[in-house]
């Protein structure tokens, strides 16, 4: 479904991704694992379009989008969930939502996975007509999932969804991900919490300093040495 | 009752004052850049009204439209020529960029028409004194103050109910994560030029109409109160930049009912220089915070 060819990212001067290459096939939850300042989140930026590589292509459903505006990204059927979640705290929960189907037109449709988002996240509907700049962490990481989904996406990429959450509602934002994904969704997962993301994640990809490293199914890298002293905090 | 009378004619400058206010205050809240070209738009939309008028005949709100649309057109053409290129340079940069295409405004229209001052034709709109509970109002006033405030209730209904204007607010709040929605930005930051123009075009049309004389440096001090009028509501808040005119035209009419009408224009700096010292986020601002 999306196949990353050997790109190279820059920031400038600097050097973000180094030759990185990597594969996610339809139905999978593949997981990007790594530190801070790895090259995680420049990754999914590069693939939503926000950020452009300098070289390397990124192929979609069989066709390069590397290159091309996020709006088209968006419009084939690429979301993503930034880090930080960056919802529209001037704005209700609604219209967030609202505004995760930008792109589309069927306003009937809209209607129906609005329904759909409300029924995955009940919390969101008690609060649909509230600021979302006063919902709590865990409740803006499900609105900005929500409102992702409202793009009606066939690959969802997340960044980082458990930072800064409670240990329980991280299990409850990682159970409601796997639910998306049964439901049809490809999902590509971006964590620093390794245990976490391992636990859902079909395959599994690590990335140090712009460079993948290891990369093998989730249960190779659950069992590997280097993972569990590194990532894991395990000897 | 003459503070009835002074006060509604203090409302209405000051509706034409929020109507330009509302053009600094998208425009910073979009992509904050002080436009101060925005006061040399509503110029040229006084001068396509009068034109529109005199050459052509047209009534007030034929008239009133074209204004506007030319300067919806004129306000985009500013914003891709001149500031599109500079999106991602220093805010000073494009800062002093504005201030040059106001120059280049006012100096291309004398260049055009020369210097010399119009004045609107009498009797395009009745003018006529209406009693009420005993204080003399102009019917021009009352016209004029009820056309701002449909202008602005439109105004409203696009930012708030409409597809584009949730665009404009998402843009507005966070730049990036729009774009993450499928906002399409530069066509966005487009139309936020183009409704921002449209409005000092109006106020243009109808500063002629109140003031009747106009000429190609008039956009200079109206452009200036109106962005007082802007960061005393709070740069960046649409009901900010409207009672924030309507302050200013208030406190302006009654400085001159008292005597002082020398020191208006003093007034309008000194209110700017007492909110810049004790509460620079204006009325409705928020706390500025730096995003890091």
């Amino acid at each position: 479904m999306l196949k990353v060819n050997d790109i190279n990212v820059f920031y400038g001067n600097i050097q973000a991704l180094k030759g990185v290459s990597l594969e996610v096939k339809e139905g999978e939850i593949v997981t990007l694992i790594g530190a801070n300042g790895a090259g995680k989140s420049t990754l999914l930026k590069t693939l939503s379009g926000l950020l452009k590589p300098k070289t390397g292509t990124i192929e979609y459903m069989g066709k390069v989008v590397s290159g091309k505006v996020p709006q088209a990204i968006v419009k084939a059927g690429i979301s993503h969930v930034p880090e930080g979640r960056r919802v529209f705290s001037n704005m209700s929960v609604e219209e967030n939502l609202e505004l995760g189907a930008f792109t589309r037109k069927n306003s009937r449709e809209i209607r129906e996975d609005l329904a759909k988002v409300y029924e995955l996240f009940p919390r969101l509907l008690e609060r649909r007509k509230q600021l979302s700049g006063t919902l709590s962490g865990g409740e803006q990481q499900m609105l900005a999932m929500g409102r992702a989904i409202m793009a009606k996406p066939k690959l969802l990429l997340l960044d980082e969804p458990s930072m800064g959450l409670a240990p329980l509602m991280v299990k409850q934002i990682f159970n409601i991900i796997e639910q998306i994904n049964k439901a049809g969704t490809t999902v590509l997962l971006v964590e620093q919490n390794a245990n976490m993301a391992l636990s859902v994640a079909d395959r599994a990809y690590v990335i140090e300093t712009g460079r993948i490293g290891l990369n093998g199914t989730a249960a190779e890298l659950q069992a590997s040495e280097d993972i569990k002293k590194a990532y894991l905090g395990g000897a | 009752m003459e503070w009835l009378q002074q006060l509604i004619n203090g409302i209405s400058l000051g509706s034409i004052y929020a109507l330009i206010a509302l053009g600094y205050t998208m425009v910073y809240g979009i992509i904050k850049l002080i436009n101060f070209a925005h006061g040399d738009v509503f110029m040229v939309g006084a001068f396509v009204g009068f034109y529109a008028i005199k050459g052509w005949g047209l009534g007030f709100f034929p008239a009133l439209i074209l204004s506007m649309a030319f300067c919806a057109v004129f306000g985009v053409l500013i914003e891709r020529i001149a500031y599109k290129r500079l999106r991602n340079a220093t805010r000073i940069a494009a800062l002093i960029t504005a201030i040059g295409m106001s120059l280049f405004i006012e100096y291309g229209t004398i260049y055009v028409r020369g210097a010399q001052p119009e004045a609107y034709p009498a009797g395009v709109l009745p003018s006529s004194s209406i009693n009420l509970f005993g204080a003399h109002i102009n019917s021009q006033a009352l016209l004029i103050l009820l056309v701002s405030v449909v202008l602005m209730i439109i105004l409203q209904f696009i930012v708030q109910r409409t597809k584009m204007g949730k665009a404009m607010r998402a843009v507005s709040h966070d730049m990036e994560a729009a774009r993450l929605m499928g906002i399409n930005v530069d066509q966005t930051i487009s139309f936020t030029f183009a409704i921002g123009s449209a409005l000092a075009g109006a106020a243009g049309v109808i500063f002629g109409i109140y003031y009747t004389k106009i000429d190609p440096l008039m956009g200079v001090i109206p452009g200036l109160k109106a962005f007082v009028a802007a960061v005393l509501g709070g740069i960046g808040s649409i009901p900010g930049a409207m009672v924030g005119g309507i302050i200013l035209g208030v406190v302006e009419s009654i400085v001159s009912a008292m005597g002082f009408s020398l020191w208006r224009d003093a007034a309008a700096f000194l209110i700017l220089i007492l909110i810049l010292i004790f509460k620079p986020s204006g009325i409705f601002g928020k706390n500025t915070r730096e995003k890091v």
